[in-house]
């Protein structure tokens, strides 16, 4: 049903993707889907790597990581942007066509208040695609 | 932007640590990493990830400021008045001397092969087209200036220059730049032009590229983060990731903050007055903090929507409306005397420069302190805002194309304004005796110049929104300079922290506007002028430095 499936990834909060990689793991061996592990990054120097070619080498090593865990065809691709934090969700959106995906799976924070005036990133990315968006809520333990 | 897709598959995973960066670069060797020294929380599901040192220090700095300007305002102006005369009085030739340092090593880096050098490195393709990028390096290096003392500033070196020189126990006490052009019309005329030239044109152009290109240079070539402190890295080495480093990113912080809220708090004064002159509006407390509220708002959206979305698309619109402003003037105005006298007005700007940049032995010595090294001291403060916003804009760009773009186009457009505006209201003066713009207070001479040309309910208008968008472009962009220097450098922090920024910026704003003190507050920023007047001479000496290990292409 599904034959590659993106899952946008911020090497600076792994922590926070937990949940989202077992279940894009579960669901890409059930469907044989190859995984595009797609990172946004700013041009400028960051937490995670000094230049973009950087953020790349290390957006490729943890794509083969999670190779080794589920087995799956896996790619990468790096988004470099001058202003990551407010164009993110439409690099995004940009990257579902450009990759040629059928599924996004990402993680969400619970709904709030506050996305009133900062929308979730995963419900502004479902708003507007039109393939299907898998958003992945924190464990509730 | 750059996309990249590799196939990941039969790869070998690379070992741990930080790999080697893909073709030629130049990063310095240092284990610092951006943001070790940042504090992340997340109150009521805001997230939050600051620089404890940085953002503790500059906010309890500012708090400070804006408490005893406010408190003890007849106690604090006499001793930032104090300080100021004393920078301007005695440093003065420091200030030029500096000035001319940063003008000929912009233009030699020009011309010698290091000009070669990528930003971004030899394969980094540019963020923004090239009408994009200037808008935003005009909006954000003078555009509001330019509204304002486009009209009188040509005006008033018109004035002193033809009024003669003066003296008294030996020294001048004129205001006119050099030796004056005492009743002669056009020399004084030229003379005028080429002074307000000299202080809209290569020097504080020379300055912004200054820092900006040394703030480029060593973020996207050298991986140090995008903060002040980086340029001090040849000198200072790890030390820059200390004390020293958290004082100059403080100092920044403190400059852009105040720079900001006082130019804020007057902008609005002068818009209200601009209001008041073409609508009647009242010019009462009330409308400027409603305009300070609309344009903060205003900013916000604009800040959410990123630097490609909101800046950069009100920087363009901004950079079409005072083109069509610009080609009004000179088409409706006295079109023959501007378009001969933008061609006059370099050459009398070439003539002079070498004069009017002398740091020694002046003898104008109130046009050189009282003017030159007032704007020196300002643009210089202004620099680490309007220079790390260049900066964050120009990856992908040659060295010479950057120093093109930054230092030379600005100059010319700076030349063209100045005659046109400046030239319709000497014109006025001199050839139909129309006193208007010279009697009118500072804020209303431009809406008074263009009172005398068709169109009159149009244009004024124009220039009322021209002046609220560039204090829109100023408040945003300088909100994500203080997020960034405040988050350690970090481009990325969450968005909440520049949504801060810019309501403290209008929050400071109005507080001085109600409660008094901007006029105070700005002499302090610009009492600035001085520690950053060493921060530029050190990146001066950074620039060199890093562009000469770099790949040239």
């Amino acid at each position: 049903m599904y034959r590659k499936i993106m899952v946008p990834i911020d090497l600076a909060h792994l922590d926070l993707l937990e949940p989202s990689l077992a279940t894009v793991a579960d669901l890409a061996r059930h469907y044989d889907a190859e995984i595009c592990y797609v990172g946004v990054t700013a041009a400028q120097p960051t937490s995670v790597a000094r230049t973009p070619e950087e953020y790349q080498q290390k957006l490729d090593a943890f794509a083969g990581e999670r190779a080794k865990v589920h087995g799956q065809p896996v790619s990468t691709r790096t988004i470099t942007s001058p202003d990551p934090v407010a164009d993110l969700d439409d690099l995004l959106i940009d990257a579902i066509d450009d990759v040629g995906v059928d599924l996004v799976v990402m993680p969400t924070h619970p709904p709030s208040h506050l996305d009133a005036l900062i929308p979730s990133h995963g419900g502004k990315v479902a708003t507007h695609t039109d393939v299907s968006v898998f958003l992945v809520r924190p464990s509730k333990q | 932007m750059a996309n990249q897709s590799h196939d990941e598959g039969a790869q070998e995973k690379p070992s741990e640590g930080i790999p080697a960066p893909e073709g030629p670069a130049n990063l310095i060797d240092t284990d610092y990493v951006i943001g070790q020294d940042n504090i992340t929380a997340s109150p009521m599901g805001i997230n939050l990830d600051l620089h404890g040192k940085v953002f503790t220090f500059s906010s309890l700095v500012i708090l400070f400021f804006v408490i005893i300007t406010l408190a003890l305002q007849d106690q604090v102006e006499p001793i930032y008045n104090g300080l100021f005369s004393f920078l301007t009085g005695n440093l003065a030739w420091f200030f030029l001397l500096a000035a001319n340092i940063f003008v000929i090593l912009s233009v030699v880096l020009i011309f010698t092969p290091l000009g070669k050098v990528r930003i971004g490195g030899m394969n980094a393709t540019p963020d923004f087209s090239y009408l994009g990028w200037f808008s935003m390096l005009f909006a954000a290096g003078m555009g509001i200036g330019l509204m304002f003392y486009g009209v009188s500033e040509p005006l008033t070196h018109y004035g002193t220059a033809i009024g003669g020189t003066a003296m008294e126990n030996g020294a001048r006490t004129d205001w006119a730049p050099l030796g004056a052009a005492e009743g002669n019309e056009s020399g004084a005329i030229s003379l005028g032009m080429a002074a307000t030239i000299f202080h809209w044109g290569l020097h504080p152009w020379g300055i912004y590229a200054v820092v900006a290109l040394a703030l480029a240079l060593f973020s996207y070539n050298k991986g140090l983060p995008l903060t002040m402190r980086s340029i001090f890295y040849p000198i200072l080495g790890e030390r820059v990731w200390g004390w020293p480093g958290h004082v100059i990113d403080i100092l920044a912080v403190f400059a852009t903050l105040f720079g900001l809220a006082t130019s804020l708090g007057l902008g609005a004064t002068q818009a209200s007055a601009g209001l008041g002159y073409l609508f009647g509006v009242p010019e009462t407390n009330t409308t400027m903090v409603l305009l300070i509220m609309g344009i903060t708002a205003v900013a916000l959206v604009s800040i959410l929507l990123g630097v490609d979305k909101g800046v950069q698309r009100l920087s363009q619109l901004n950079m079409v409306l005072a083109a069509l402003l610009l080609l009004f003037v000179i088409f409706v105005g006295p079109t023959l005397l501007i378009t001969t006298g933008i061609f006059e007005n370099l050459v009398a700007y070439v003539v002079n420069l070498p004069a009017l940049s002398n740091p020694f032995g002046r003898e104008d010595a109130n046009f050189t302190q009282g003017w030159t090294a007032f704007y020196w001291a300002w643009w210089i403060a202004w620099s680490p805002f309007v220079g790390m916003f260049i900066a964050r804009v120009s990856r992908g760009r040659s060295v010479r194309e950057f120093l093109i773009a930054v230092l030379l186009v600005p100059s010319v457009v700076s030349v063209i304004w100045m005659t046109a505006f400046g030239g319709t209201a000497i014109d006025q003066v001199v050839r139909e005796g129309f006193e208007g713009v010279q009697d009118a207070a500072l804020e209303l001479q431009l809406f008074v110049m263009l009172g005398e040309l068709p169109l009159t309910a149009i244009t004024s208008f124009v220039g009322i929104v021209l002046v609220m968008v560039f204090f829109i472009t100023s408040s945003d962009s300088g909100s994500l300079v203080i997020d960034s220097i405040t988050a350690g450098g970090k481009v990325d922090a969450p968005k909440p922290q520049r949504i801060f920024w810019a309501i403290i910026e209008g929050a400071v704003a109005i507080a001085l506007l109600l409660g008094g003190g901007l006029t105070a507050l700005q002499t302090a920023v610009i009492t600035t002028g001085l520690p950053f007047t060493l921060v530029l001479l050190a990146a001066c000496y950074a620039i060199v430095k890093g562009l000469m290990s770099e790949p040239r292409t």
